[in-house]
């Protein structure tokens, strides 16, 4: 086995620790009588290896033995105060989590599931059109409507429909029927768009006046 | 932990690793106040391993001490089929890299660090070195030029270098203590240990510089 000088640059690591096979050891140290430089790389490269595995070379910063022991006679739990409290915070923490997150998925925070197509959110309706409310429902109806549930003797609030949306009424199911539409793609953000558009425009009587 | 420990003795230098266990045995049975002897062949060894990777004294030493507190603070982890200044050495890898991602330090490595591993390195230095008296470390001077040298390294060859070359872990030992395969080792050292020769042969070789020649702007790779 013949080796060139490419190919002992490149295992004179291994040849240094002993890790090669014998072949391959012997063609090197054949190559080593024959190649001045690749003898001077092998030295160089032993001398390395000897000087920086010397324990004289990293010296430890004055006082570190000292300084290591003072920090490990410090109490393991210091850097939380107590591991009671560190636990307690970790728990108190956790819990907050997850009740803010039970909160924010609760119904209280989410747009309500709409049960049929007349249940759908009055998004159609016109912002300005005036609509009639009453105080025994959450229900707001074209004025006249015979739907409307009031008190006796009381009088039906009228209000413009982005007040009543905005009011949380939701349209009446018979007399506002042909503004109620099942395709509702984000709600929301469709009553935000209307609510928006209801304060640029001036409020004139609909279609139900 | 307690007042003063009674002193372990010795029996024979052969007698290391059964100390060692007997310590690492009485502090995991909860006996902590032995830690310190437990760690302390060990010192210098998880300074240098912070050394290497974050090449600033006091960063290696907070990064050293914390190694240590972890692995008191973790030492029921430790099972016997490591080596206990393995287990310790990788603490301190750890620590040290941990810390290094923390001050981004890495926009400071320049040398060698952008080098295609898998290609050949090529020494340009043939000058014969001839052998080094040992005695040359006794000089400050050449010890901080070793040490200049090693830490222009790139991380990946200096880690390496460090732990194989300065801490005599084994290959296997380095390749776990830094989470990379065993051949990466090898690549990594070869490129090293040929680098910190090229760099450090215009001294050795006869007079020092006033600085070592990558200082200066020129870089032979």
């Amino acid at each position: 086995m013949v080796v060139n000088c490419e190919h002992v640059w490149k295992e004179i690591s291994n040849y240094l620790d002993d890790d090669m096979d014998a072949a391959t050891r012997a063609a090197m140290e054949a190559h080593f009588k024959e190649c001045k430089h690749c003898m001077a790389v092998l030295s160089g490269t032993r001398n390395v290896v000897e000087l920086y595995g010397d324990d004289r070379l990293f010296e430890l910063p004055a006082g570190f033995s000292r300084r290591l022991q003072r920090r490990l006679a410090q109490p393991i739990t210091s850097r939380f105060g107590s591991s009671r409290t560190f636990w307690t915070l970790a728990v108190a923490a956790m819990a907050l989590m997850v009740g803010s997150f039970s909160l924010a998925n609760s119904s209280v925070f989410r747009h309500p599931n709409v049960r049929s197509k007349l249940a759908q959110p009055a998004h159609e309706i016109p912002p300005s059109l005036m609509v009639a409310v009453s105080s025994e429902g959450r229900v707001f109806h074209v004025p006249g409507c015979k739907y409307l549930h009031k008190r006796e003797g009381e009088s039906p609030e009228l209000m413009t429909a982005s007040n009543a949306i905005k009011e949380g009424y939701v349209p009446c199911a018979r007399c506002l029927r042909q503004y109620l539409s099942a395709e509702v793609e984000c709600p929301r953000s469709r009553h935000g768009n209307e609510l928006a558009q209801s304060t640029a425009e001036p409020v004139a009587p609909g279609p139900g006046f | 932990m307690g007042g003063m420990p009674e002193r372990i003795q010795v029996g024979s230098a052969d007698s290391a690793d059964l100390r060692e266990q007997d310590l690492l045995r009485r502090v995991q049975a909860g006996e902590k106040q032995y830690f310190y002897d437990l760690v302390k062949p060990y010192e210098r060894r998880v300074y240098t391993a912070a050394f290497a990777i974050l090449r600033n004294e006091a960063d290696a030493e907070d990064a050293a001490q914390e190694a240590m507190f972890k692995a008191l603070t973790h030492i029921q982890q430790f099972r016997a089929e490591a080596r206990f200044s393995t287990w310790l050495t990788q603490i301190a890898v750890n620590e040290a890299l941990m810390r290094r991602r923390r001050a981004h330090s890495e926009i400071m490595e320049p040398i060698g660090e952008r080098q295609d591993e898998e290609g050949n390195y090529t020494p340009r230095d043939f000058a014969d070195w001839r052998e080094i008296p040992s005695e040359v470390l006794e000089r400050k001077e050449i010890r901080q030029k070793l040490t200049d040298a090693v830490a222009a390294l790139a991380q990946k060859y200096r880690e390496v270098f460090v732990l194989r070359d300065v801490q005599h872990l084994s290959i296997e030992e380095t390749a776990e203590a830094l989470g990379i395969s065993r051949a990466s080792v090898k690549t990594r050292l070869l490129r090293a240990r040929l680098m910190l020769r090229d760099l450090l042969a215009p001294g050795l070789n006869g007079t020092w510089f006033g600085r070592v020649p990558f200082m200066k702007g020129n870089k032979p790779w």
